[in-house]
């Protein structure tokens, strides 16, 4: 293997922290990496690419900032180029990116701020949706679910990914800590509002997955290549 | 009209088009807008059957002539419901006016019904221009898009105080249908454009109006269901869903089925095909024959039967737009589709 080889399964792997914030799902696996090349040097260059080309430019920048982050925080990098391409707003978010300006000056006169609002709301609804993917495989009823402490449930990947996804909110992740909390404010959820509140989980978690298929769809249509670091659906 | 094991649908088509999008009616300079719109459109009608797919040319500029065979001859629709969409900054005669529609559709006396639309950003003219509209083509209702670029602008909400001069003149006009569409831009950029809340606003301060939230609020369908369960005149605009997910994805299409049948029920929802988008027929017949999965994950979502079925095909959509539906293609006891059966949910 040549140290570029290896260092391109090192930037794909950065690359597989970047999430697309409405999707709660990495940039690879749905297959916006259209390409990643690694020069000998250190060099890299990342093509992005979506389902479409009116992709909300919000979320559209947040996926192109977090994977220059991510790509330029390797040691071995010595430059990062991330590019987005075939999308209407691509010029102002690339150049953006690459002059590390943050969104509203990429957008003058368009936005009103930055999108860390914007993703933590998104988060939110990745710890909703996560909880019903945790407590759906435990089978119990809503008012059982409310006693229940995360150190009270089995291990699995999806308790893992849940953790994570609360720990990024600052929402409390150690074993005595509620299974059921209010994402926004970590509040528990007792008594009856549980039942309610279960129900927004499973609604939130459906909402997630229906976009998905209808972007993967999408991008299926628009492009007829394998992205970089995409694996079979399954 | 569809008939099947004995049953009888009386089928209307809340949400179809008549478009120009071909490359003749480009704006000079906004060529990649008007080209990158319907082509995502396009990439949209991959998810159908693969034997109902169009080439892009086609797509771009269907006729008349398809549109009559594929909505009414072959597709069961009794009466079709043209929903317009402007955006005159990419597509010089706009990409589907009211006006185009009605050209049409006045040749095909009861079968079409003529809604408009309005931006709040076009102030006392298009006050004006709503009036007329009303008034030549008899509109009882307005498709709304709020996404649309306007003079450097990226969109608008419902709550703005513009728009609010917009419903009270529907409210005076006689318009009781107001058709939302929530799309990919909005100002300020850095918000969630299709976040619903504005129509949720909106639906509280206009208790007589009717809102139908096209495309059940996609993608914030979470949003838009638990919106719709507390307004008793939000309804859920089922194109895209039927369309986009039934064929290509029938498990997540079942899962948002029974979501929406648990918060905003059958009497809420009302069948578009999106036409040209989607084709009416296999969507009537795919929806007619459907039923969830056999599965214990589908367990829990409330079951929807005939009766249900002909509420959204065409007798929930009748009721908002007063369509005569022949006696023997009503439902023989119930009542469907009104503001007050909603049952709502108190936080």
């Amino acid at each position: 293997m040549t140290a570029a080889v290896a260092e391109r399964s090192r930037v794909l792997a950065a690359l597989d922290t970047v999430r697309d914030p409405e999707l709660d799902e990495p940039i690879t696996t749905l297959g916006f990496v259209s390409s990643c090349v690694v020069s000998a040097a250190g060099d890299v260059q990342v093509r992005l690419r979506l389902p479409t080309y009116f992709c909300a430019p919000n979320f559209a920048f947040l996926m192109v900032a977090d994977a220059y982050d991510a790509v330029s925080a390797l040691p071995e990098v010595r430059s990062a180029d991330v590019v987005l391409d075939d999308h209407f707003a691509s010029d102002q978010i690339n150049a953006g990116v690459a002059a590390r300006a943050g969104f509203a000056v990429s957008f003058p006169g368009e936005a009103a701020g930055e999108l860390d609002q914007l993703r933590r709301d998104f988060l939110c609804k990745a710890v909703l949706a996560g909880t019903d993917q945790v407590c759906r495989s435990l089978g119990l009823g809503a008012e059982e679910l409310a006693v229940l402490t995360l150190g009270d449930l089995p291990p699995s990947a999806q308790l893992e990914r849940l953790c994570r996804r609360r720990a990024e909110l600052g929402l409390r992740t150690d074993s005595a800590a509620p299974l059921l909390i209010d994402p926004g404010t970590g509040a528990p959820i007792a008594g009856a509002g549980a039942s309610l509140f279960l129900g927004r989980a499973r609604l939130t978690r459906v909402g997630i997955e229906a976009n998905t298929g209808i972007c993967r769809g999408m991008l299926r249509h628009r492009y007829d290549t394998t992205g970089a670091g995409e694996e079979d659906e399954g | 009209m569809y008939e099947k094991n004995g049953d009888k649908y009386f089928v209307v088509d809340s949400h179809m088009h008549y478009w120009n999008a071909a490359p003749d009616n480009w704006v000079p300079g906004a060529e990649q807008y008007a080209k990158g719109w319907i082509e995502c459109f396009h990439a949209y009608m991959s998810l159908a059957p693969a034997e109902t797919h169009w080439s892009l040319e086609k797509f771009q500029k269907y006729s008349e002539e398809d549109l009559m065979k594929d909505v009414f001859e072959e597709g069961h629709v009794d009466v079709a419901i043209f929903q317009p969409t402007y955006l005159k900054e990419w597509y010089k005669e706009g990409f589907n006016t009211t006006e185009r529609n009605a050209a049409l559709g006045e040749k095909h006396p009861g079968m079409f019904i003529h809604n408009t639309r309005w931006d709040p950003r076009e102030g006392d003219a298009g006050l004006a221009e709503l009036k007329r509209n009303v008034e030549r083509y008899g509109s009882r209702g307005v498709k709304l898009y709020t996404a649309e670029w306007r003079e450097g602008s990226r969109g608008w909400k419902l709550t703005d105080r513009e728009a609010y001069r917009y419903l009270e003149a529907c409210q005076e006009l006689g318009i009781k249908n107001i058709h939302v569409h929530k799309g990919p831009t909005i100002w300020p950029l850095d918000k969630d454009a299709f976040d619903v809340s504005d129509v949720d606003h909106a639906a509280t301060d206009f208790p007589e109006l009717n809102f139908i939230v096209e495309h059940v609020g996609l993608p914030r369908i979470e949003d838009f269901c638990f919106m719709a369960t507390q307004e008793p005149n939000v309804y859920a605009g089922m194109a895209v869903v039927i369309g986009g997910l039934m064929h290509a994805r029938p498990r997540f299409f079942a899962k948002v089925m029974g979501e929406l049948l648990f918060w905003v029920g059958e009497d809420k929802m009302t069948f578009g095909s999106d036409y040209g988008i989607w084709e009416p027929k296999w969507q009537v017949e795919g929806f007619v024959d459907w039923d969830f999965p056999d599965d214990e994950e589908f367990s829990d979502y409330p079951r929807l039967g005939v009766e249900g079925k002909k509420k959204i095909l065409g007798l929930n959509a009748a009721k908002l737009y007063d369509i005569k539906v022949p006696d023997e293609l009503q439902l023989k006891d119930a009542e469907p589709a009104a503001q007050d059966d909603a049952k709502l949910v108190t936080q």
